[in-house]
């Protein structure tokens, strides 16, 4: 029978079926971080039950840290108690822990695949909606709650009801400044946040196979914004030059056992999907949202849309969000005046993220008035852009270059916009008051941000660099 | 968990579609392990921009203060994963949500703590509410998990559907981990194979520190 990737690696997990229906999940990969997981160590310390394998478990602290330089436990007043809870909880339990001070800490969904946590063809669990991002080197990935945290804690599997299977099929080369997270912004515009919802989704076409790894796992990281149980990519030679002779990897003749393997995680020809969507990106251009959840988005050129032209089921959200974001309809996106750029969090905080953005401003200076922020997505990042003299291109620009964690994306670390500030940022969710009491946020590309730190206006990297030429 | 069965109490419409998990139970500034989630839930949508109560929101009128029944829109519960947009309903008393939907993690986080949600049919989900609308608080619904229905004031009862063991774990309260270790043998078993079929996944060594 003809299967999908999903399927094969589905069925290969499956270890057996609950009494509930629920199929039984092996999971390969968990990854922990400190907002969630001392609820769990708690739950198992009081009943009484074990780690199943600690040796399969790892923990990062990513959501609470500071990124201020010289940070400790106790720079953000409001995290320490989560680390230090963290700490404990791993030691306790003898499970690999990035410290805060760890060389490799940096956010998990940065730090699994940059390491060779995770694998192609292997299961993966995190205590966050963005779990899915190492799709980006073929795993398939769950997000999950506390509850289902302490449940893999205890029994390596999660009860899972199977997903059904889409597949988005991306087509067409990707113009210069356009990257991955304009594709995802643009998949969630046309689907919607809820449009695939109770599927796990397979990328697949010509403009998938061209990216690279960093925008793969872009791509993936925004699947949840569509509701979507798993989003990934299957490996293919780029993954495995990607992987190779990272420190968790299989080495050796272990390595070429591996690979065989995962030569064969692709969906056969003719397997059946439930749901397909296909997207010409040839055409595309940068993608920015202008409301409050994530497929309000626009074209760089675009306007704020007329309510009228929306359809019908999404119009009281529109009326809403143009006055949470103090937008009225038809105003053009660039020019608007922006107070704060982000770029970082596990969307777009990988080295060429950082590349792509520091190409914009090498030479150029921030505007006056905004607040500017790069934070790499791990140490290991940070130290790779700092040899490659990044850091010296942002902070000579103007810019804050931070330790790395979430920091702005949820502001869980007090990384926090002023209210009624407009802030361009990198993250995924443009929810009102994520990044701060009534700050306004657009999402958007790192060279997007770029530009419009430099411009102190929503500006399209495409224009500004064809200025410098 | 806590089982549940059968709650009887005021239900409050809260209309609008794609809530998410930000609002439900923000990041505050201040916070620690032993957080506040009474305190929590829509912590910044029950507020004015002075701090002061907003008395337009649907929670904070008098006649809703202590319902045990939200009654929302389309795929609620989006967004993050934390399972503080769960404990901060029960909390509050909260033991029903009525959707049309839900965010699927949101609803798993639901099912792990004795959080019914509902989920009816459009047309029925809008007959619901506008009978909840014009009770405005002054006669109490039952949601009634045995026999799958919601009794209350201006129609007949309403029947809903959720799969039948989501229902048994409900009524009975019953420990999802303590259901999955009855398979520890077979996982057991799952991990001799993957060693011989996939050993590298079995085994997550730092090569670096290999001896």
């Amino acid at each position: 029978m003809q299967r999908t990737l999903f399927d094969k690696i589905w069925d290969f997990h499956r270890v057996a079926q609950r009494a509930d229906g629920r199929d039984l999940i092996y999971i390969d990969r968990h990854v922990l971080h400190e907002l969630h997981a001392h609820h769990a160590f708690a739950q198992l310390e009081k009943q009484g039950r074990p780690v199943r394998r600690a040796d399969l478990t790892f923990a990062v602290q990513d959501h609470t840290v500071a990124t201020k330089p010289g940070r400790d436990d106790d720079t953000n007043p409001s995290g320490s108690a989560f680390i230090k809870a963290m700490r404990d909880g791993c030691r306790k339990n003898g499970i690999r822990l990035f410290d805060l001070d760890d060389p490799e800490q940096g956010i998990s969904h940065v730090v699994a695949p940059e390491l060779g946590i995770v694998l192609p063809g292997a299961t993966h669990a995190v205590p966050d909606s963005h779990a899915s991002t190492v799709g980006g080197v073929g795993a398939l990935a769950f997000g999950c709650g506390t509850s289902e945290l302490a449940h893999i804690l205890t029994t390596q599997v999660m009860a899972l009801k199977r997903p059904q299977r889409m597949r988005v099929k991306l087509d067409g080369g990707l113009g210069a400044h356009v990257s991955a997270k304009d594709v995802a912004l643009r998949i969630i515009a046309e689907i919607g946040v809820a449009g695939a919802r109770g599927y796990a989704v397979e990328y697949a076409g010509a403009a998938v196979r061209v990216m690279p790894i960093e925008q793969r796992m872009t791509l993936c990281n925004l699947n949840i914004e569509t509701g979507g149980r798993s989003g990934f990519i299957a490996p293919d030679d780029t993954t495995f030059e990607w992987l190779a002779r990272r420190p968790f990897v299989p080495q050796g003749a272990a390595w070429d056992g591996a690979l065989r393997y995962w030569r064969t995680l692709t969906s056969d020809e003719d397997a059946a999907f439930d749901r397909e969507v296909a997207l010409d990106c040839a055409a595309l251009e940068p993608q920015i949202t202008w409301g409050t959840d994530p497929s309000q988005v626009v074209g760089i050129s675009g306007r704020v849309p007329d309510p009228a032209a929306l359809d019908p089921s999404r119009r009281a959200a529109a009326l809403n969000a143009f006055g949470y974001m103090g937008l009225v309809p038809g105003t053009p996106l660039v020019g608007l005046p922006v107070d704060r750029v982000f770029i970082g969090s596990c969307t777009n905080s990988r080295l060429p993220d950082l590349q792509l953005a520091a190409e914009i401003v090498r030479g150029r200076r921030v505007a006056e008035g905004v607040v500017a922020m790069v934070v790499p997505g791990s140490s290991s990042v940070k130290r790779e852009a700092e040899a490659a003299g990044l850091d010296r291109v942002f902070r000579a620009a103007g810019f804050f270059w931070g330790e790395s964690g979430c920091s702005m994306c949820a502001g869980g670390n007090g990384d926090r916009g002023q209210p009624g500030e407009r802030c361009v940022s990198t993250t995924n969710r443009n929810f009102e008051n994520r990044q701060g009491s009534k700050v306004r946020t657009h999402l958007a590309s790192p060279a997007t941000a770029a530009a419009t730190a430099i411009a102190g206006r929503i500006a399209d990297a495409r224009q500004l660099a064809a200025g410098r030429s | 968990m806590q089982p549940f069965t059968r709650h009887t109490g005021v239900a409050a419409p809260l209309l609008k579609d794609d809530i998410n998990t930000d609002q439900v139970a923000p990041i505050l500034h201040t916070r620690g392990l032993k957080e506040d989630y009474r305190a929590m839930l829509f912590h910044r949508a029950r507020r004015r921009d002075d701090g002061s109560e907003d008395p337009d929101f649907v929670l904070n009128k008098p006649q809703f203060r202590a319902a045990v029944i939200l009654v929302t829109g389309q795929n609620f519960g989006a967004g993050s994963s934390r399972e503080s947009a769960v404990w901060s309903m029960l909390a509050n008393g909260i033991r029903v949500i009525v959707a049309k939907s839900f965010a699927e993690i949101y609803r798993e986080n639901c099912l792990q703590n004795g959080l019914l949600p509902v989920v009816l049919g459009s047309d029925a989900a809008d007959e619901f509410i506008a009978r909840v609308i014009a009770a405005d608080g002054q006669a109490p619904f039952t949601v009634d998990l045995s026999t799958q229905q919601i009794s209350g004031p201006g129609g007949p009862d309403i029947c809903f559907e959720i799969p039948a063991a989501e229902r048994t774990r409900l009524l009975e309260g019953l420990d999802d981990i303590g259901l999955t270790l009855k398979h520890s043998d077979e996982i057991a078993n799952w991990e001799r194979r993957a060693k011989t079929a996939q050993p590298w996944l079995q085994s997550a060594r730092d090569s670096r520190r290999s001896a």
